[in-house]
């Protein structure tokens, strides 16, 4: 028997998005976090460089030129009016953070510093601003520890390291989530009036990932599987400098202060693809840009399969103090000394621009018309509103998760006081028992380690920053292929107290509808905007793809695609150079 | 290379007490000693329990004893390591399973101590952000970098010995709000932390210092304390 909880908003995960949502629901209405990992684990910590906002503390900015910036940025796909939103409120949502004690670094006048980021531009597309606040190259952790503090001082009750397995719902409503407590192997059945999902991300299903481990699409995989649609799924963010072979982050804040990228011939090649902003261009191009140069025998050592991050150039006070940690990777994971010589970098799986589609209050789309899930929200990397479109500028994923989470995190609470706890149907946990008895059953004649590595591996290879019908249609046949082996795995060890096998296995699921989701949508997709290239049909055709993707998992076969209008504003598309 | 490994098991299901299994695993020096635990995990002994992350030593997750020492697992490598390599749990919190202790006195002598900015509330909010120097800024820097790992912690010989005392990981979130320019909540903070079971337990032994993989001065964080509540200067 699960043990059941009656809450009037549950929230799922305890990144930034959860923890402000958090700060919200807790001060209106009965709150927990449930949550995979402690808090103060979750990925939002490793962000590095900003957050942006036009504080106009430095140089002269707006939040229109902002909002320019990433429409522009998202390769047009953005939804304009939640773009507004989120420039808009950018500024009131530094200062809060602010506020609550979040330890920015300062101007000589004292107040919060800035400092120039990818794409960000003055007076739409000039030339580069200083618009992103920071606290050293560590901005995700003090946002993460700030709003974990915060979280504490008001009391807000957490379930930590209790694993989601499926959501509830009863009559079309979300009613709650069944939840795996990893400690003791016994389910719990939280029973709300409203459910946020702010889970993260997913890249664990590429080889090199600036990614942590846990990063495994759980929160997109429950909403797949319960037959609601993902957006977007096809656009996934390549961040240029992760370091070589580990693809940990070196964050853009060194382009920012200086640094330049370099190729085997120490050309800064970036001059040639983007000649306005050079080595501060959008993410998504200085990826293309780097695989270019490899595959045309321009990539740095023995393989020539790297390229250069050279901060030879930079004041060493500038390197110590402003970039600290990424100094530290370089030098603990790959043993350079970025003071000395160039860090050897290649692109590293980032950033999932696609997620669960919802609306500007963070409430979860029922399908590609707009109907909405009633008592259901999303928030952060796990969602897509859509203000990222193709291509995240950096430091908007901070932004987001701020701005959204605090958003979603009212609008879930609203939603809690106006409506009645609805009655969950006996037996609620039922097909989950069965699902992990199942898993602990059969022949076990199959490897999830191995089956993860082919998984990281093809996907690599096959479905990244270059790619073509071929490849996709290979890809998409491998992960069919894995799918089946998948079932033929088996969780060995037996115990119930922290089985992290068990753990691992479900997350392996996770990630395999994850990849099957991105690679259909990819397939397609016959044109190029931001993070998907498509070597095939390399231009943008705004006359037939200036739309999102939905697509949803049917329960035999090829999942389903549907599309939506994209939501325009201001600014028409036009042809993305930098 | 081969590389030997020499692991503290334990499964409260069927073991009584804790003892070693030796396991040998292909590995590259630059590797990290996670990437080994995890190659033991996935093609040895699928139980092997542990908690890791973002394996790049910013999430705080997989602190345990390391030949010895202190250390997260995703942040020292092979080549910097005598073999075997005995890996323990971190000692001085109730263990649960392998490299798998209870957290939670961790946390709670953490939340003891009131982490988080205090300010006024009766005042009127500012509009804009409240100045601060970077001079100002400085001053606390070094303490905000902490993960709550509890590498430091678990190193201290005095919290082996005493669970109540808060532990240094507590003491350096308290120096990171007592020496903030903007709080307001140092008073409270520093009364607590001249009870029974603050920061006066300390005796420098200094391997907090010595533990930390975050290269914060811990020890000099908590002497700075023990001066700010004798003097109440700060």
């Amino acid at each position: 028997m699960a043990q059941v909880h009656e809450y009037d908003s549950v929230i799922v995960g305890a990144g930034g998005a959860g923890l402000r949502a958090a700060l919200e629901a807790g001060k209106r209405v009965k709150t927990a976090v449930v949550s995979k990992l402690y808090p103060t684990r979750s990925h939002t910590g490793a962000a590095q460089g900003g957050m942006c906002a036009a504080l106009a503390n430095v140089e002269d900015d707006s939040w229109e030129w902002h909002a320019f910036d990433t429409v522009k940025g998202s390769d047009f796909l953005a939804d304009q009016d939640a773009v507004d939103i989120m420039c808009n409120e950018a500024v009131a949502s530094v200062l809060e953070l602010e506020r609550m004690g979040l330890p920015f670094n300062r101007t000589p006048e004292g107040k919060i510093d800035q400092r120039r980021f990818g794409g960000h531009t003055r007076d739409h597309g000039e030339a580069p601003v200083k618009r992103a606040c920071y606290a050293a190259d560590r901005t995700g952790h003090m946002i993460l520890q700030t709003l974990y503090q915060q979280c504490n001082k008001y009391g807000v009750e957490f379930y930590d390291e209790f694993f989601v397995l499926d959501l509830l719902m009863v009559d079309g409503h979300c009613s709650g989530i069944v939840a795996y407590e990893i400690a003791t192997g016994e389910l719990h059945i939280f029973h709300a009036k409203s459910v946020l999902f702010a889970t993260g991300g997913y890249g664990k299903m590429f080889k090199i990932t600036s990614n942590a481990h846990t990063l495994t699409g759980d929160g997109p995989g429950v909403v797949y599987r319960k037959g609601l649609p993902l957006e977007d799924m096809e656009f996934f963010q390549f961040h240029p400098t992760g370091l070589y072979r580990l693809g940990i982050l070196l964050s853009e804040a060194a382009r920012g202060e200086g640094a330049i990228l370099r190729n085997a011939d120490g050309e800064r090649f970036m001059e040639r693809y983007a000649p306005t902003i050079k080595d501060l261009a959008p993410r998504d191009m200085v990826s293309r840009a780097e695989f270019f140069e490899i595959k045309e025998g321009r990539g740095a050592g023995p393989d020539k399969d790297y390229l250069l991050l050279d901060l030879t150039d930079v004041d060493p006070e500038v390197v110590e103090k402003k970039l600290p940690d990424i100094t530290e990777f370089a030098r603990t994971y790959l043993d350079v000394d970025p003071l000395k010589e160039g860090v050897p970098i290649v692109p590293t799986a980032h950033y999932a621009m696609g997620g669960i589609p919802t609306d500007v209050n963070g409430q979860v789309l029922a399908n590609h018309n707009g109907d909405l899930v009633p008592g259901f929200y999303a928030a952060g990397e796990c969602a897509c509103v859509s203000v990222h479109g193709a291509n995240r500028l950096g430091t908007n994923s901070l932004l987001d998760i701020v701005v959204f989470g605090r958003r979603g995190g009212i609008a879930m609470a609203e939603y809690a006081s106006t409506h009645k706890l609805l009655k969950l149907p006996e037996d609620t946990e039922r097909s989950v028992q069965q699902w992990l008895a199942a898993m602990c059953d059969g022949p076990g004649e199959e490897s999830t380690y191995e089956i993860r590595s082919m998984l990281q591996e093809e996907m690599m290879d096959k479905a990244s920053v270059l790619r073509t019908d071929e490849s996709l249609s290979e890809a998409l046949e491998t992960i069919d292929k894995l799918r089946d082996r998948f079932t033929r795995t088996r969780v060995k060890d037996a115990c119930k107290i922290f089985n992290t096998e068990l753990v691992e296995h479900i997350e392996l699921g996770y990630l395999l509808d994850m990849a099957q989701a991105l690679v259909v949508s990819a397939k397609a997709r016959t044109e190029s905007r931001g993070g998907h290239y498509r070597e095939d049909h390399q231009m943008r055709e705004d006359d037939h793809w200036l739309k999102h993707s939905f697509i949803t998992k049917v329960p035999e076969g090829t999942p389903q695609l549907a599309y939506k209008d994209v939501v325009m504003g201001r600014y028409e598309p036009v042809e993305r150079k930098y | 290379m081969d590389v030997k490994l020499r692991l503290l098991r334990f499964n409260p299901e069927t073991d009584d007490k804790p003892h070693f299994e030796n396991y040998e695993v292909e590995a590259d020096p630059m590797d990290r000693l996670l990437d080994c635990l995890h190659l033991v995990k996935w093609q040895k002994d699928s139980s092997l329990a542990l908690r890791r992350s973002c394996a790049h030593g910013v999430c705080g997750s997989d602190a345990m004893v390391v030949n010895g020492v202190n250390a997260l697992a995703c942040k020292v490598l092979i080549k910097d390591l005598e073999q075997p390599i005995v890996v323990e749990p971190i000692r001085g919190l109730p263990l649960i399973r392998d490299f798998i202790v209870d957290m939670e006195p961790f946390f709670a002598g953490y939340r003891a101590v009131k982490p988080w900015l205090i300010v006024d509330e009766t005042q009127h909010e500012p509009e804009r952000e409240r100045l601060q120097s970077p001079k100002e800024r400085e001053r606390f820097d070094d303490t905000t970098k902490c993960i709550l790992c509890a590498a430091c912690t678990t190193s201290c010989p005095i919290f082996w010995s005493d669970e109540e005392y808060v532990g240094p990981a507590a003491i350096v979130n308290a120096h990171r709000f007592i020496f903030d320019s903007r709080d307001q909540g140092s008073r409270e903070r520093l009364e607590i932390l001249s009870q029974r079971d603050g920061v006066f337990k300390c005796r420098t032994a200094f391997n907090c210092t010595a533990a930390c993989p975050r290269g914060i001065k811990v020890t000099q964080a908590i002497q700075e304390v023990k001066r700010a509540a004798l003097f109440q200067s700060f």
